[in-house]
């Protein structure tokens, strides 16, 4: 029986159900080892624990009876706090939420439970999902198992650091700028960002509308797959969730990638850290020897990504922060009258990065500068598109670096804000098309020996032959290492 | 009701903006109930109360409704329209922004005509309404309160919100256009359109300038009229005030004014020296609405008729003349009940409409009650005035029995009986009742005889006690007169 | 804060540069149409669970400090 603790959720699925280990040993193996770790990396908001062998031993009578809810019933998982969990504290990572119960359950989170899935707890993140570190969380950064004095990433850092450090084996985060993918290649995990409007927003405390999507963040590409297939499909709650039937993505995932035409992005080729650029191009003759065409393409509008992200990204968070006022839910400073009492709560509820993009966003949409900023940036958005949409006329996939750089120290970018933007540049563009990417570990950078991420996007809808791509690619690798903590 | 232009050394000019709101089932966004009053957040849910993570879905109906409306006020539908955000803070708003539409409205370029006047409609366009807020402490407007308690249960309701060009020319007019508007919306049976539940709002921006000239005057924003009659009165104030300020050659501020029912005049709210920014952009979390054609014929093909042509068609189909029209249209429910009366009858029109405007008209207003809300049906109607044609009752016992009908809802001929009203028109009774007034009264009746036909009346009054007022007071005339005269 | 957000739009500027004439900006990252849902009441929240939340509350209802101007 592999180690409880570093299975990845299918082997647990196994396990499960060849009877050799019930869900509450899981769970618990989890909780302990939970335990002994969030003191180093900071993970948890809200842990779960009793909850979750609650739900557990529920799995485990319903596993007796021969009632199993799904393939993973009894399998426990995390959230990144962005996901809203009836009647459990759900912050996004602020302050401005610190005491927040919500009366509902994100879709996300109901489909897991669904399908029987304990829940250890909610995880750590930047403030409302905005950054690439989690030193904007409203409760201190989390920490990177591979090196505790580095940053997990972000903003889904909390989920990748406890994914990382052996505390859950698969998590939920959200993806907007990168934040599912650049944490998993920091972290040496799987990071998956399906097309937009695959997975349910609702629930999903909204940072920018358009660019919000769920993602699994898991050990293995077979489990980003699985957990992908659980959550995705049409939800009545969400007028952008895609009514189209998911394809059955793990059907045929490991059919190899013989004769598939992979395109390097030219513009993206250079400009990482030496230990990157380095695996990188082994990772480009890997693909090669297993039978897939490398050539290279031009994507010119991807350098202007982080530009035209810059301004819609604020400019939708500066709306949907609107609603946090002190009024109906969340903290309140009190003040003598309402706009007094709704300045001083955001003042003081926010912190500076969510106060910049609010302040940013508000810029871009207002009268007289609407159409050379957020207009602008929207049409950049479409040229965006339709060079993709292009290139893809003549390849299966596109292929990248995940992050120009590997873990870096806590602090060490706090300085310069567009500096700790420029993390974003390899993930942004696919956020602005909408189009499915995925983050698989390719190796230990020689510079550092921290993990490095090799990013793989296909043309919208079809998460199919990303998946396959990265499922051919992880099985030659091998990636084994794991984070030394 | 004319408009006194042609003396006048001033022009008026009105446009208004009035915001319906729909009687679908759920609001606009969410499942929870739409509904008049009620405990406070108790129609409320994660949705409408705006919490983190929650998301819109429209409502099907009142899309529908909408395009409803635009059509009847010959609008244009739209081929691509979306919603936008109009981002402001407000305690009674849960998202500090409102789900609204921008620059893509549902309906544009409609109109309505208000007696051979033309009215532009720029635009009719969806949106949602806020909750209410209550202003506690002090005299429960704003400017002197200590807290305020919001409820959300209105928040989320859909609303429709319909501009005007400023095609309005008067005060009057701007009344009228309100009244026709007001049936004819209700005739769409989207809303109750009741200005004092809030179901249908007007605010106006009103200019005045000099005749001749070509610039509009400056433009203030009138808020706060609270019935049909208000938007009159809040007009004419404005006009007057306006009229004063120029011929005083006083500079007027574009503002904002509230009208104050009591004293009939309107006080400054706030000055407009700046638009405020909404800072729109298209939602993003709804997709645009791209109606099929269809869709469009359908809503189209399921218009009533308007108060215009159902105007027309009671001159015509009745031959009603023009004030009893008036009177029997206004609400499109009367008029339904008026045409039911009128068809079970069968006879002249003119006679039920005698009797609707003048007599249960009168019952109705003792109870403010409406005409289709009484107890009287229109085939009861129609069966009294049969009663009295043939005779069975007299006109006037014919009252007391609409008055019994109102009351209990009972037929007429039921209600003759049990009051033992019966008009006796038996001339063998009546020849009876006649000799025996004539032989106790022979003084008068000589009179008579002698050509003299005043004193008739005393011998008919005569006649009547004997018959206990039962006799049909034409027919013991005519026998009077045959036995008197010949 | 003031020098950052210069910093920031001034990355972001670098679109002014390009030539965006004949473009249409996406306001809708997709390319769904018409979707509305049925006119069905579904269950509200209770008055407790509504005001759950609330910072302040009072006979029902939310409770804010004193609003100055008229929306």
């Amino acid at each position: 029986m592999p180690d409880l603790v570093w299975a990845s959720a299918t082997e647990l699925a196994g396990e499960l159900v060849a009877g050799n280990v019930t869900s509450v040993e899981v769970t618990q193996a989890l909780i302990d080892r939970s335990r002994a770790v969030d003191d180093s990396i900071a993970a948890y908001l809200t842990p779960t624990f009793d909850r979750a062998l609650v739900e557990a031993g529920a799995a485990d009578e319903r596993r007796a009876r021969g009632d199993a809810l799904s393939a993973f019933d009894g399998v426990p998982i995390a959230y990144k706090d962005v996901f809203v969990t009836r009647g459990v504290r759900s912050t996004s990572g602020s302050k401005i939420l610190d005491n927040y119960l919500p009366p509902y359950d994100a879709t996300v989170v109901a489909r897991c439970s669904g399908a029987g899935m304990p829940m250890l707890g909610k995880l750590n993140m930047d403030e409302f999902a905005m950054g690439s570190s989690t030193e904007n969380s409203g409760y201190g950064p989390s920490r990177n198992p591979w090196d505790l004095e580095r940053v997990p990433g972000g903003s889904s850092g909390g989920s990748t650091a406890l994914v990382a450090a052996g505390g859950a084996p698969w998590a939920w985060g959200t993806d907007t700028g990168g934040s599912v993918r650049q944490p998993a290649s920091l972290c040496g995990l799987v990071g998956f960002k399906p097309t937009y409007g695959r997975t349910s927003r609702s629930g999903m405390i909204a940072f920018a509308s358009s660019l919000d999507q769920a993602g699994p963040i898991t050990r293995s590409v077979r489990d980003a797959a699985a957990l992908f297939l659980v959550a995705a499909g049409g939800d009545p709650l969400d007028s952008t969730c895609l009514k189209e039937e998911v394809p059955n993505v793990l059907e045929g995932i490991d059919r190899g990638i013989e004769g598939m035409r992979i395109g390097v992005v030219r513009e993206f080729r250079e400009g990482s850290q030496p230990g990157v650029q380095t695996l990188f191009e082994e990772s480009l003759t890997r693909l090669e020897k297993l039978g897939a065409r490398i050539e290279e393409v031009s994507l010119p509008s991807f350098e202007h990504g982080i530009s035209a992200y810059y301004l819609i990204a604020p400019a939708e968070c500066s709306s949907n922060l609107a609603r946090y006022d002190g009024v109906r839910y969340g903290a309140r400073v009190d003040g003598d009258d309402i706009v007094q009492m709704t300045s001083r709560t955001r003042a003081q509820g926010f912190g500076p990065e969510v106060k910049r993009r609010v302040m940013l966003g508000t810029y871009a949409l207002s009268a007289g500068y609407y159409d050379a900023y957020y207009g602008k940036a929207q049409k950049v958005r479409t040229l965006i598109s339709r060079e993709l949409e292009g290139v893809f006329g003549s390849v299966d996939l596109i292929v990248t670096p995940t992050s120009p750089s590997t873990a870096f120290k806590i602090g060490e970018k706090t300085q310069d804000p567009l500096e700790m933007y420029l993390n974003d540049i390899f993930t942004v563009p696919l956020n602005l098309s909408g189009t499915p990417a995925i983050s698989i570990p390719c190796g230990l950078s020689a510079d550092d020996g921290l993990p490095v991420g090799l990013q793989l996007a296909g043309p919208s809808l079809d998460e199919a032959t990303v998946l396959r791509a990265a499922y051919a690619f992880e099985q030659d690798l091998g990636f084994s290492e794991r984070a030394p903590l | 009701m004319t408009d006194t232009i042609a003396e006048d050394m001033y022009e008026t000019t009105v446009g208004l903006e009035i915001h319906v709101e729909l009687a679908t089932a759920s609001k606009m966004f969410c499942g929870c109930a739409v509904a008049f009053a009620g405990e406070p957040n108790t129609r409320v849910c994660s949705v409408c109360l705006g919490h983190p993570g929650t998301l819109p879905v429209p409502n099907e109906r009142a899309v529908e409704h909408t395009m409803k409306i635009g059509l009847a006020l010959n609008c244009e539908i739209a081929e691509h329209s979306i919603f936008h955000r109009k981002n402001y803070f407000y305690p009674d708003m849960p998202k500090n922004y409102q789900i609204s539409q921008y620059d893509s409205p549902l309906c544009v370029r409609g109109f309505l005509e208000i007696g051979g006047h033309r009215v532009g409609i720029t635009r009719v366009h969806l949106e949602e309404d806020t909750g209410k807020s209550i202003h506690a402490g002090g005299s429960g407007r704003i400017a002197d309160s200590d807290y305020s308690l919001e409820d959300f249960n209105r928040a989320g309701t859909p609303l429709v919100e319909i501009v005007t060009e400023p095609d309005i020319k008067s005060a009057e007019q701007a009344r009228a256009f309100v009244t026709e508007l007001r049936a004819l919306i209700e005739s769409l049976e989207v809303s109750d359109v009741r200005m004092e539940e809030g179901s249908m709002r007007v605010d106006a921006n009103v200019s005045v300038r000099r005749r001749g000239e070509t610039e509009h005057g400056t433009k203030v924003e009138v808020k706060n009229m609270n019935s049909i009659r208000s938007v009159g009165r809040a007009l004419e104030y404005e006009e007057r005030r306006q009229r004063a300020a120029l011929d005083a050659n006083e500079t007027l501020i574009q503002e904002t004014r509230h009208f104050d029912e009591k004293a009939g005049t309107t006080s400054s709210l706030r000055t407009k020296e700046y638009a405020f920014d909404y800072r729109y952009f298209p939602e993003p979390d709804l997709v645009p609405l791209e109606p099929a054609t269809d869709w469009v014929d359908r809503i189209r093909a399921s218009l009533p008729e308007t108060p215009a042509q159902r105007r027309a068609r009671f001159s015509s189909d009745h031959g009603l003349p023009e004030s009893d029209v008036e009177v029997l249209t206004a609400s499109y429910k009367t008029a339904g009940w008026f045409e039911d009366a009128a068809k079970a009858y069968g006879g002249d029109a003119k006679k039920i409409a005698n009797w609707v405007l003048a007599d249960l008209f009168g019952l109705l207003n003792e109870v403010g009650i409406e005409l289709q809300d009484s107890k009287v049906a229109p085939a009861q109607l129609a069966a009294l005035v049969k009663l009295v044609d043939g005779g069975d009752i007299s006109g006037k016992q014919a009252k007391t029995v609409l008055a019994a009908m109102f009351e209990t809802g009972k037929d007429p001929a039921a209600i003759a009986d049990e009051q033992g009203l019966k008009q006796v028109s038996d001339t063998g009774e009546i020849e009876a009742a006649v000799d025996e007034a004539i032989a106790e009264n022979p003084d008068v009746a000589d009179k008579v005889r002698r050509g003299n036909l005043g004193p008739i009346g005393f011998l008919v009054g005569q006649v009547m006690k004997k018959t206990k007022g039962q006799a049909n007071p034409g027919i013991v005339n005519d026998v009077l007169r045959r036995k008197l005269t010949s | 804060m003031a020098h950052e957000l210069t910093h920031i739009l001034e990355h972001a500027e670098r679109i002014q540069a390009l030539d965006l004439e004949d473009i249409e900006p996406t306001s809708h990252a997709l390319k769904l149409t018409n979707v509305l849902r049925p006119d069905e009441v579904r269950d509200s929240l209770d008055q407790d669970e509504a005001l759950a939340n609330a910072p302040e509350a009072a006979d029902g209802r939310f409770k804010v400090p004193r609003i100055i101007e008229d929306a």
